[in-house]
């Protein structure tokens, strides 16, 4: 099948080393710094509370919000976490979630927002997010080196990548999935367009939204170990150790408490989820 | 009297080749030559009508007629593609934004067949949305939306979400929410066809009773003739996008406009179509023979009625027995068959209407349903008259009421 020669790696490496880093590098460079504190300061904020008041504090959230069950889970997570050592490493790869999901938020909600009224928005965002989350997260790490440096920024960036199109996705169908007639009882009493997606159809697509930030959060811990490869803080390179020495318990040690991160942090925003579509009814 | 809605001429339809499609409509191209000649589909067909204030007007058709079209051509949730609509005399159809917002606010207020409720808002911030958008503050706007939840009789449901309430509640949020704003016009689109046939007549009393007080200019869409002829001071029949038929309700039922018309017509005409059976009660009040006079009067104490059917053994009809008979049965301490009366009236199943009527009117007695000499069932005055009026789906349901009456 070599019919003629496509020099797609050449075109990509001139465009990257001639083109983005010369002329953005300065841009790359910036973002990069500001990025980089961020994740310190979250980093630092959590590793300077004393765990105890953490578990404390989250137990005390999943109690509230998603019941019994979720707390003791939460309660006896937590011990585990400290009794294997790897409280400062859950910390950090806590950090890494928050902060890309954060972002992924920022951005991703007014995509879907975008896409859900503009069809054009739409038919553009649609293949870019099949697009990132098709493609194989370690292609993109390697640009992600190359334009942040090593550590938490890339890898945040590329959590980023991974994470956003759910986030993108459910707003987008939380507000295609209005009922029509309820769009028009709005329209119908003069509504402009801004009261009415503040007003109507956001608070409507509320529940779908969460669903899409749970996604986001989930993705994003799956992250966690291929981001340590390009040097992010925490739990994944407990494992990534545990695969270059072929130290399964080291492996198992890690691995468990992303796990517990995991089930923790998809069952609270789960209850959250539930609590605004009950709360609702019992305020 | 100035009119306060004036449609003129408005037109509607989907597609990409309109321009061709209209000037073939002018022609007086049917909707089916367009749609095949053009790919075009006609919503409204240069419809034209007055509303007049304080009047409700009613767009009668089937589906498919374009009578939901028509009425969101009103308030512009669909663009009109040619014609006029004045709303007290300003064309809507050429305002800019800012003025469509404002006669959308200030001057129409829409109820939804599905109610179309906010489903995250109780029932009083529901209710004062309309007022919110204008940007009532706070206190202002609760209070008259609690006004409005009063007049529709929801009072005490007003921190209810809607999905705690029944569909017959849920429209009436529906109504309270277009009441606040205090708009002139209403536009009701199939506002009860969701609801169940007594609800609806509930609804549809509660709205004539609300439109003696408040007096606006309702336009209302239905495709039930019989609500049209209740609530219609006119009615406006539409087919295929276009009105074929407006006048009043007798206009209407004497002089249909075409062959349309006169087959819905036909329908309401019940004494023609109802029998007997459509509209007789259960026979729930009846002795036996075994009974005796006794139990006989203590049961048409029961019921609080005046004459008892009594029956032999299978089910075969034995007779009357008045009030009088029995007393005289029980005084004399006798039980004969001389104490029934055989003078009621009796009728096939399959009898219509029109020949009750004239039975009913000359005799005292119930009517006895009978089928192979067993009794199927009873009429009285009450149930031929609502049957007529009424129709079939509420005889059924007023039966427990009435069967007290004879």
């Amino acid at each position: 099948m070599n019919y003629f020669h496509f020099p797609l790696e050449k075109w990509t490496n001139t465009f990257v080393d001639d083109f983005l880093l010369p002329i953005f590098g300065l841009l790359f460079d910036l973002l990069s710094t500001y990025i980089g504190s961020f994740i310190g300061l979250v980093i630092n904020f959590l590793t300077w509370i004393p765990p105890e008041i953490i578990t404390i504090t989250i137990v005390i959230l999943a109690w509230r919000i998603a019941g019994k069950g979720v707390a003791i889970f939460s309660l006896l997570g937590f011990l585990y976490l400290g009794s294997v050592g790897l409280w400062d490493l859950g910390m950090q790869t806590l950090a890494i979630v928050l902060v890309a999901t954060l972002f992924s938020i920022i951005v991703g909600i007014p995509v879907g927002i975008l896409s859900a009224k503009y069809s054009a928005v739409d038919k553009a965002v649609r293949p870019i997010l099949d697009f990132m989350q098709t493609l194989p997260s370690f292609v993109y790490l390697i640009p992600a080196i190359l334009l942040f440096g090593l550590g938490g920024v890339p890898a945040v960036i590329s959590t980023f990548i991974f994470a956003t199109p759910p986030c993108v996705r459910l707003t987008a169908l939380g507000i295609r999935q209005v009922p029509t007639e309820v769009i028009e009882a709005a329209k119908a009493f003069g509504s402009t367009s801004s009261q009415m997606l503040f007003k109507v159809q956001l608070p409507l697509a509320v529940p779908t939204i969460m669903a899409g930030i749970n996604q986001t959060i989930m993705l994003a811990l799956s992250m966690a170990v291929i981001a340590s490869m390009i040097g992010a803080p925490g739990l994944g390179n407990e494992v990534l150790s545990g695969i270059s020495r072929v130290n399964v318990g080291q492996g198992l040690v890690g691995g468990l408490g992303i796990v517990v991160l995991a089930i923790m942090l998809d069952r609270i925003t789960q209850g959250i989820n539930e609590k605004t579509k009950r709360g609702e009814r019992t305020t | 009297m100035k009119n306060k809605v004036e449609v003129k001429q408005v037109t509607k339809l989907f597609g990409t080749r309109k321009k061709e499609a209209i000037s073939k409509l002018i022609e007086g191209k049917s909707k089916e030559e367009i749609l095949k000649s053009t790919g075009v589909t006609v919503g409204v067909n240069q419809a034209s009508f007055d509303v007049k204030p304080g009047e409700i007007f009613v767009i009668m058709g089937l589906s498919g007629s374009g009578k939901s079209t028509l009425i969101r051509l009103i308030n512009r949730l669909i663009e009109p593609t040619s014609g006029e609509i004045l709303i007290d005399g300003q064309n809507i159809v050429t305002m800019n934004q800012k003025e469509l917002l404002n006669t959308r606010r200030k001057k129409l207020a829409m109820v939804f067949q599905k109610f179309a409720l906010f489903s995250h808002r109780t029932v009083l911030e529901n209710v004062a949305y309309g007022l919110e958008v204008q940007g009532y503050d706070k206190e202002e706007r609760l209070k008259r939306a609690q006004e409005s939840i009063n007049v529709v009789g929801l009072g005490g449901y007003e921190n209810q979400y809607p999905d705690q309430l029944s569909g017959g509640m849920q429209q009436r949020v529906g109504l309270a929410r277009a009441l606040a704003n205090d708009s002139d016009i209403l536009l009701m689109d199939e506002a009860f066809s969701a609801l169940d046939p007594l609800i609806r007549k509930d609804m549809q009393d509660e709205l004539l009773q609300l439109q003696e007080k408040l007096n606006k200019t309702i336009i209302f869409i239905t495709h039930d003739l019989d609500e049209a002829l209740k609530l219609g001071d006119r009615i406006a029949i539409m087919k295929d996008g276009e009105i074929v038929q407006i006048g009043t309700s007798e206009q209407i039922m004497k002089e249909p406009a075409d062959d349309y018309v006169s087959t819905f017509v036909q329908d309401v005409d019940r004494s023609k179509v109802f029998v007997a059976e459509n509209v007789m009660l259960k026979p729930d009040a009846i002795a036996t023979w075994k009974d005796g006079p006794r139990v006989a009067i203590r049961k048409m104490k029961e019921k609080g009625i005046s004459s008892i059917f009594v029956m032999g053994k299978d089910q075969t009809l034995k007779g009357l027995l008045t009030i009088d008979n029995a007393v005289q049965a029980v005084n004399e301490d006798r039980w004969v068959e001389d104490y029934l009366t055989t003078e009621y009236p009796t009728t096939a199943p399959d009898t219509p209407l029109t020949e009750l009527i004239q039975i009913a009117s000359e005799s005292k007695y119930p009517i006895a349903v009978v089928d192979q000499e067993k009794l199927k069932g009873i009429i009285v005055r009450v149930s031929i008259l609502s049957g007529l009026v009424l129709g079939k789906e509420n005889v059924a349901v007023e039966e427990e009421k009435e069967v007290n009456v004879s």
